[in-house]
């Protein structure tokens, strides 16, 4: 059998490795494109495309799809195609942010929770008890109260963001936490880090060397579903009408906004709806073929 | 099992009263005043006075304590006179809607049979069209009906509700006007064309509903039917001669049933989270509306009432989950 092994090849990179088994995940391969495309639409689109966002052209109001205006207009003349890239900005911005804060408090408490068994049992029934909570009513009991307040802050908008932002991610690190966690612990047993133990790094130094990247793979695979729960929520706020102000464009307000004129324009809540649902999509067959990917068992050598 | 169970049901009890805390906390500790929509033209003492008939001056534990105390000991007492006829709750507080100035639980109960049945109904056909599909294509690994099936659950988990609400609406109400896009609650079904016209206003909240659930339900099915189809046993009931209906349809699905039981029941809660927006969407008049309606109106009994029986539908559940995975399986409550 020796004979087989080809000393000469060249060293396999993890990274390569991970590629690799990406790229044979044809739906994740798809995802990732039509994701990637969509954020590049919607950051590059504005600086482009003639039209801004809140122009409001009253005489070339409610017109249906043409060449000028490729996705129509809405009932005060404003370029669809422009508030869909504005509001894919926004949603997309949420999510990334919602996530980053989510993947924060996650990633936070999971490796305390795993590494310092003392803190092991409060913080895993502190995230049980955030499981049990009804998180969309609180959601919104969170965006009627604090809405105010924040938006003489910060101004309506950007109070908003923060609000929305905020929320989502102090309500979805539960997840994150306990996988985590289990990584941890199963980790912290290893060689190399007793090793780092036993020749007296601090504790410190062994979370950020030694743990850390090894837990990045289930960290990656739960940012690709913390960005599409935080459009999914903004979304379903901004739909509900307890999102952003009226005049600011997120796909889920865009929708919300469609609905009011579902009888005479019913084709006008197909766009915002169809963004939000091929964003998500994307990301989801993304996550699916990360998870594989990352996973050292699927990957064939 | 006994211990097991009276474990379970001791865990609940502190965690019903921190949510209870969190709140409470998070509405009362915000800014908004109920006396807002009273009248400028009435004296502030006259106000005060307002405020305090509404428990609002105390201190913030004597608040929460009253809360507790309607909530835990006078609503049950209102339920059992209603059950029974006795008259232990007379002249005791109720919590009260600020809206309507009636009590809170009255009102949840005239909503609750809407989105029950609304919820129940897609719930159940949710996992009627999820359990065979998912059986079939874990059977079938890989075939074409396979991969159809992951699309339509990736589309189910992906595409959020109100879209999918909407986009029935615009094709079957709006382009084909086939169904109601309404759902009319006082609606009573008499004979045969009621119960038709009943049909078709449930179709389309139940079916949008029942898309979430088939794809969650779906899923799961399809990785426990995986898991169990490639063990010993398997091999060993094959071997035996067993036909392979019997094989799948005995040996395996029992098997998987297990965990995809504790999962149905985990997410009875969540599907009522979700009914919120499809009522919204339906404007079907149940309890998920009535929450959007007390938030819009600054009704914080009514908020935190309903808010607080999501969070007792969500520890109720996960106790019943546990118990059945308990039953069901022995390995679980040894440990």
């Amino acid at each position: 059998m020796t004979d087989n092994l080809n000393i000469n090849a060249k060293p396999r990179s993890k990274i390569k490795d991970v590629w690799d088994q990406f790229k044979s995940h044809k739906g994740a391969l798809l995802g990732a494109i039509i994701f990637f495309s969509i954020v590049l639409l919607v950051m590059v689109g504005p600086f482009i495309w003639p039209f801004d966002a809140n122009q409001i052209d009253i005489r070339s109001r409610n017109q249906g799809p043409s060449l000028l205006h490729p996705f129509g207009t809405d009932q005060l003349g404003r370029d669809t195609l422009a508030r869909m890239m504005a509001g894919g900005r926004t949603s997309i911005a949420v999510g990334l942010a919602a996530m980053a804060l989510s993947l924060f408090f996650g990633s936070f408490i999971g490796v305390t929770a795993g590494f310092y068994k003392r803190l092991d049992g409060v913080l895993m029934r502190f995230t049980d008890l955030f499981l049990s909570l009804p998180l969309l009513p609180l959601l919104l009991v969170m965006m009627l109260l604090f809405r105010e307040p924040l938006s003489e802050a910060y101004g309506p908008e950007r109070g908003m963001f923060v609000l929305i932002v905020v929320s989502i991610g102090i309500t979805s690190w539960m997840p994150t936490a306990r996988i985590v966690r289990a990584d941890v612990l199963a980790l912290k047993e290893r060689e190399f880090v007793l090793a780092a133990k036993a020749s007296g790094t601090s504790d410190t130094f062994i979370i950020l060397r030694h743990i850390m990247p090894n837990v990045l793979s289930p960290i990656m695979v739960s940012a690709t579903l913390g960005i599409a729960n935080g459009i999914i929520t903004e979304s379903a706020l901004s739909f509900l009408g307890l999102g952003f102000p009226p005049d600011f464009p997120t796909w889920g307000r865009l929708l919300n906004d469609a609905v009011d004129y579902l009888q005479q324009f019913p084709e006008r809540v197909f766009w915002p709806g169809l963004a939000i649902s091929l964003t998500v999509l994307s990301i989801n067959y993304l996550g699916d073929g990360l998870r594989d990917a990352l996973d050292p068992r699927m990957r064939k050598r | 099992m006994l211990t097991y169970i009276a474990r379970r049901l001791l865990i609940s009890i502190p965690t019903l009263i921190f949510i209870s805390l969190v709140i409470f906390l998070l509405l009362n500790l915000a800014p908004n005043d109920p006396m807002a929509q009273v009248p400028l033209t009435v004296p502030p003492e006259v106000k005060q006075k307002m405020r305090e008939a509404l428990g609002l001056g105390q201190p913030l534990y004597v608040q929460f304590l009253k809360w507790l105390i309607q909530l835990f000991w006078i609503e049950p007492q209102v339920f059992i006179d209603y059950m029974f006829n006795t008259s232990f709750s007379e002249g005791k507080l109720r919590v009260i809607s600020w809206q309507t100035r009636s009590p809170v639980m009255d009102i949840i109960v005239q909503r609750m049979p809407q989105t029950l049945w609304v919820v129940g109904m897609s719930y159940v056909v949710g996992i009627l069209i999820a359990i065979p599909i998912g059986i079939y294509s874990a059977y079938k690994q890989y075939s074409v009906f396979d991969q159809v099936g992951t699309f339509v659950t990736m589309i189910g988990y992906s595409v959020p509700p109100f879209f999918t609400g909407v986009f029935v609406i615009v094709i079957f109400s709006v382009q084909l006007g086939w169904l109601p896009s309404i759902y009319d609650t006082t609606h009573t079904v008499v004979d045969w064309e009621t119960f038709k016209i009943q049909l078709k206003q449930m179709v389309m909240p139940v079916m949008v509903l029942a898309l979430q659930t088939t794809a969650m339900i779906n899923r799961f099915m399809r990785a426990t039917m995986l898991d169990n189809l490639n063990q010993d046993y398997v091999r060993t009931a094959r071997a035996k001669g067993l036909s392979e209906w019997t094989v799948v349809m005995i040996h395996v699905l029992r098997n998987s049933m297990i965990p995809v039981i504790t999962v149905i029941a985990l997410n009875v809660p969540a599907i009522f989270g979700g009914a919120i927006i499809t009522e919204q969407v339906f404007k079907v008049n149940g309890i998920g509306q009535q929450l959007i309606g007390a938030i819009y109106a600054n009704d914080l009994p009514t908020v935190q009432t309903i808010t607080f029986m999501f969070a007792v539908l969500i520890v109720l559940f996960n106790l019943l989950a546990d118990i059945i995975y308990g039953i069901l399986d022995p390995r679980i409550r040894y440990d």
